[in-house]
């Protein structure tokens, strides 16, 4: 469960990127963050995950208020959600299984059992004959397909993109949309942010607009 | 637990792949940790020797005691009784006047100048064995036995004993004062070249943390770089006074040999090498531990 309780958002030198954001996205919801470029749709995702801090208001992932939480108690909320970023953020000297591993390893599973969820990640995004390959030698689709796997291996309740079809050809972009739909199938929360809410046509919709919420 | 020594391995062969990944820059580094760890090691090594060679080469420090010319035997035998109930006397021996003078006699060019004498010349004389042979100790015992009744005088040896305690004072005081400049050099070392790490491995921290990643889990694959660095570079240190002791040993054989000397160069001993390699592993992973504390706030 995501809740924002009249979230405002300054950057420096008093840049308001959000103002005043109020909306709540239950367990199992669908959602996308549509609008603008500079609408303030990465910068919400951003205080989701704790890379940013309100301003003022309260944010509440899973119950806890984000910027409440202490830096140490910040890694663990993390480890919670699947987080897919505009530009993937993939390690190139790493091959794609190490890539997919680097979450598990960070939470410290057991390497056997690690493994095996990698390679189920790698199936359910369609890259588990490449395990062995580097991200360089992927396309775009399959590099964001790659991210979607790093994201969802650990199994976390929540998965947040930010503009996952970005750069992608439209057939691709369905595909990795229809990627988030199936886990959103299986009882994953998904919020996506995306200029092409077309995407997911059978997702509740909440559109910022000027860093406020136009409509919900 | 399981968990964390899952870390704790992979963080160590993040590390070593590290290591391996640039194998010019780290075999420059490990020399120049290597040649600026030998500079203190070798110096300690020689000191070493050079204490080992004092107490070969020198008899243990002795005092020794005069009676007067016409002291009695009788006088004698009470300052003997003295000395062995003096707690600061190990051994005390007795050399009569006799003695000395048969020894004299013996000794070559001396029997004819002392054939002449028209009476014995020399004391009754006692040779002391200190307990404690530290310069300081010799003087206070010497003072003492000095005010002892008939006793006309007593030669502490001492001189040569304050020279070389002086001189290998000046040895250790050397080698601290290069040791601790050399650490200083180490820890340097390892404070750049984690920094330069922690700049190319920049976007795998930003990765990491945005993955939930503790601030340990981030920096523990740089302490073990840091330590394995400080640890190979000892261990370079070690190879490089092995090598000039092995060097070394046959001419200053040679010097030992002529000083009718029985020497011979030793290496560096186990707990020596030890403390090497254990002083360099503690300043790589302070070095690192500096580092990380500047370059990895955020």
């Amino acid at each position: 469960m995501i809740e924002f309780r009249h979230v405002s958002k300054r950057y420096p030198p008093g840049i308001n990127a959000l103002t005043d954001v109020d909306f709540r996205i239950a367990d199992g919801e669908l959602a996308v963050i549509s609008g603008h470029s500079g609408a303030g749709k990465s910068t919400l995702l951003k205080l989701v995950a704790a890379v940013e801090q309100p301003s003022g208001g309260a944010v509440v992932v899973n119950g806890q208020n984000v910027g409440a939480l202490k830096r140490a108690a910040i890694p663990y909320l993390r480890r919670n959600l699947g987080l897919v970023f505009q530009d993937q953020k993939l390690l190139f000297d790493r091959n794609i299984f190490e890539n997919v591993m680097l979450p598990l390893s960070i939470a410290g599973f057991p390497p056997r059992e690690a493994a095996k969820r990698v390679r189920a990640a790698l199936d359910k995004v369609g890259l588990l004959d490449r395990e062995k390959a580097l991200p360089i030698a992927l396309s775009g689709g399959e590099q964001q397909r790659l991210a979607i796997a790093r994201a969802v291996v650990g199994r976390p309740n929540l998965l947040l993109a930010d503009e996952p079809t970005a750069h992608l050809d439209p057939e691709t972009a369905r595909d990795v949309a229809q990627i988030f739909r199936d886990f959103h199938q299986v009882g994953v929360s998904v919020v996506v942010a995306t200029y092409d809410p077309t995407l997911f046509p059978d997702a509740r919709r909440i559109v910022l607009d000027h860093g406020a919420v136009a409509a919900s | 637990m399981m968990a964390w020594l899952h870390q704790h391995r992979d963080a160590l062969a993040l590390a070593l792949r590290r290591l391996a990944a640039t194998p010019v820059n780290t075999l420059l580094s490990l020399l120049a940790i290597g040649i600026a760890l030998a500079l203190p090691a070798g110096g300690q090594m020689l000191v070493a020797n050079a204490l080992q060679l004092a107490s070969s080469a020198a008899p243990t420090p002795q005092i020794s005691l005069f009676m007067a010319l016409d002291a009695t035997r009788a006088a004698a035998s009470e300052i003997e009784t003295r000395l062995k109930n003096n707690p600061g006397v190990k051994a005390a021996r007795f050399v009569p006047r006799e003695d000395t003078l048969a020894r004299m006699k013996a000794a070559e060019g001396l029997g004819e100048v002392i054939e002449v004498l028209p009476r014995n010349p020399f004391p009754d004389a006692f040779v002391i064995d200190p307990q404690d042979d530290a310069p300081a100790a010799m003087e206070a015992l010497a003072k003492e036995l000095k005010k002892l009744p008939r006793v006309e005088h007593v030669q502490l040896d001492s001189a040569w004993v304050r020279r070389l305690d002086a001189l290998l004072k000046l040895g250790r005081t050397g080698v601290l004062l290069l040791g601790l400049l050399l650490a200083v050099g180490l820890v340097a070392i390892t404070f750049n070249t984690i920094r330069l790490q922690v700049l190319t491995q920049r976007a795998e921290i930003e990765v990491s943390r945005l993955l939930g990643a503790t601030d340990g889990y981030i920096r523990r694959p740089f302490h073990y770089f840091g330590v394995l660095q400080g640890l190979l570079g000892g261990a370079v240190a070690w190879v490089i006074v092995r090598l000039a002791a092995l060097w070394l040993a046959a001419p200053i054989g040679e010097l030992a040999r002529l000083y009718s000397l029985d020497f011979t160069l030793r290496p560096l001993d186990r707990v020596d090498s030890f403390a090497l390699l254990a002083a360099a592993a503690v300043l790589g992973g302070l070095g690192a531990s500096l580092s990380l504390q500047q370059h990895l706030k955020d």
